[in-house]
């Protein structure tokens, strides 16, 4: 109790500052080293005020070393459209529903309040109950509450999928917080250079090698069902196209033909892969059945067309080409025929990404020697630049459409940002030593699935 | 539309050659020679050989050569380089056991796949290149490694313009 005394002292302190300055001004990373920050680009007048409660510990062990409560304010904060009440400022420790007093959170204008404990169970696996209430209606929405269950170690997983419930019960949208991103590292320098494919979970803890190589490796991708990725590796001496099953490490080539063999990306189904080859004598965009190994050739033309991406009814792929002079993106149906260019404004345009609803396409777009992230809104035509550094890459949208993760280089090093999709929040994420790069950001997550 | 530039290429490559086999010392040009690439003058018998043997490649100015340098987004042979191009194909016709792998690279600006096609355009030319001055297509292997290999890691053209190169690489000397 010592705790909540202290919480509500330094809590009511934060409160009289509050209500002499107004609102405080946007919150910035103020975790702790180890964990990745979270930058507030341009403020966040807009976004939903909402307070997650720190949820309670009830067993006889220690407590768990995840935070729950953490974890789902920092995925509320980090999507661009919450603006979570800082710790210090929560004034009550309220449990559960029927604990809470409104009026308070009135005062503090919170909209949303999240509250929850933690019940230790007699197997060592925790059930996080959870509540979530509009404060000014008094309302719950969930009801009379939820609750998940997982192991201590993976309390992680837990809170992510309270935070995708609270955010969809709130938004309309299905939360993608509970999702993994792939990536590739590179260390060391020479002769040692070392390439790692990585998975790790959006937020970037929890980071686990896939595979290693002396050789490089690029261009990560997920199959629909969350369970494969597809990459480019040089491990062969050239290019070739990897299919690894993530849970087990079974592997296997499948596209290695003379020249490159690259740009893997499935259909929405997972039947088929999109790929550049180039043994016809340049990259041209193909698509492989992936049961009968057979591939089609989808573009011929002597420009270098790469980057192919389904569009998410299947029928087409969007892919880079430079036959116009310098990098454009143009869409071409699955069965061939002419392509038809998307984008016209920016000199270089390349390497798209496309929304869950194929209206927006992130993608890189490069003015003289500034490459950044800008989102292509395909209705109006218009697009948005949404990153500020000088050599950004690899955009990949986050299922939900609600956020973005691409690279960026920082001095010698390249790093990995989350942004959100209106570019107002960006979350600088894995600190891993060497260069970090190309991610991917993996489908939504099912229950009991690795 | 592919085959005028290849013709064209050809064509080029094929005069450069002519003038090189004819023992004229082609210097390379110092206003576009901005690489920092080994451009020693030639002291030894003459640019296109005849070669004593595989101890040419490491004593021969001009076959000491290894490394074509590109403008950026840019796949055209610089006419300083096609001297050195020129002398590989050279010992490649007069050696028709050795073989040469043609790493492409680029810089790091755009996007890695997009780069990776740069790459192997650039090792395609100096392929089609020593190919249409004599050496023959078995001879002749192009592997892109994109912006995956960099020689340097700097983020500025300096370090760019060393960066967009083909490697000419001997997996058979004879």
């Amino acid at each position: 109790m010592q705790r909540n005394d202290l919480a509500q002292l330094t809590g009511f302190l934060a409160l009289m500052l509050m209500l002499g300055c107004a609102i405080a001004a946007p919150q910035g990373g103020s975790l702790s080293s180890e964990a990745p920050t979270i930058t507030i680009a341009n403020g966040t007048a807009s976004a939903t005020p909402i307070v997650v409660v720190p949820f309670k510990f009830e067993g006889a062990g220690l407590p768990p070393e995840t935070d729950v409560s953490d974890v789902v304010s920092n995925d509320m904060n980090r999507c661009g459209q919450f603006r979570v009440l800082p710790k210090n400022d929560i004034v009550e420790l309220p449990t559960r529903g029927s604990e809470i007093k409104f009026p308070t959170w009135n005062q503090l204008k919170q909209t949303y309040i999240v509250v929850g404990r933690e019940i230790e169970q007699p197997n060592g696996d925790v059930r996080v109950e959870f509540e979530a209430y509009d404060v000014a209606k008094k309302e719950s929405l969930l009801g009379a509450g939820l609750a998940i269950t997982g192991p201590k170690s993976g309390l992680r997983d837990v809170a992510h999928q309270v935070a995708d419930i609270v955010y969809e019960k709130i938004t309309g949208v299905r939360g993608a917080f509970w999702t993994r991103v792939a990536y590739i590292t590179s260390t060391g320098v020479g002769n040692n250079i070392q390439y790692s494919l990585m998975v790790a979970d959006s937020d970037g803890y929890n980071p686990q090698t896939v595979v290693k190589s002396r050789e490089p490796l690029l261009s990560p991708t997920w199959s629909p069902d969350g369970r494969k990725i597809a990459y480019n590796s040089f491990e062969r001496g050239n290019s070739s196209i990897y299919i690894q099953e993530i849970g087990t490490g079974a592997r296997e080539v499948v596209s290695a033909n003379k020249g490159i063999n690259g740009a893997p990306a499935f259909s929405p189904d997972g039947s088929h892969l999109a790929l550049t080859l180039s043994y016809a004598g340049n990259p041209d965009i193909y698509i492989m059945d992936l049961a009968s190994r057979h591939s089609n050739q989808i573009t011929k033309h002597f420009a270098i067309d790469t980057e192919a991406t389904f569009m998410p009814d299947g029928q087409s792929v969007i892919f880079t080409s430079d036959r116009s002079g310098k990098p454009q993106l143009y869409q071409a149906s699955i069965n061939g025929g002419d392509a038809t260019r998307v984008t016209f404004s920016g000199e270089y345009n390349a390497n798209g990404s496309i929304s869950y609803d194929g209206k927006k396409i992130a993608m890189v777009q490069g003015s003289g020697n500034v490459y950044r992230i800008a989102v292509l809104d395909r209705a109006t035509g218009d697009s948005k630049v949404i990153s500020p550094g000088n050599l950004d890459e690899h955009p990949s949208f986050a299922p939900n459409a609600s956020m973005i993760i691409y690279a960026a280089t920082e001095g010698p090093r390249g790093v990995l940002y989350a942004v959100s999709a209106d570019g107002r929040v960006r979350q600088r994420l894995v600190l891993a030593d060497g260069d970090v790069r190309e991610p991917s950001w993996s489908p939504y997550r099912q229950r009991g699935q690795q | 539309m592919k085959l005028p530039i290849r013709v064209l290429l050809t064509a080029v490559v094929a005069s450069a050659s002519l003038v090189a086999c004819s023992g004229t010392k082609t210097k390379p040009n110092p206003n576009t020679g901005t690489t920092g690439s080994t451009t020693t003058t030639t002291t030894d018998h003459g640019n296109g050989g005849p070669y004593s043997g595989p101890e040419a490649l490491d004593s021969d100015s001009c076959l000491r050569q290894r490394v074509v340098y590109f403008d950026f987004d840019k796949s055209e042979i610089r006419p300083e380089f096609q001297a050195a191009v020129a002398c590989h194909a050279a010992y490649l016709k007069q050696f028709r056991g050795a073989k040469v792998t043609l790493e492409g690279n680029a810089d790091e600006r755009g996007t890695r796949e997009y780069n990776m096609g740069l790459g192997e355009r650039r090792g395609n030319a100096v392929s089609s290149a020593l190919g249409a001055a004599g050496a023959s297509s078995s001879q002749l292997n192009v592997v892109s490694y994109g912006e995956e290999r960099p020689t340097c890691k700097d983020h500025n053209e300096g370090c760019w313009q060393k960066n967009r190169r083909v490697e000419i690489v001997y997996t058979s000397k004879q």
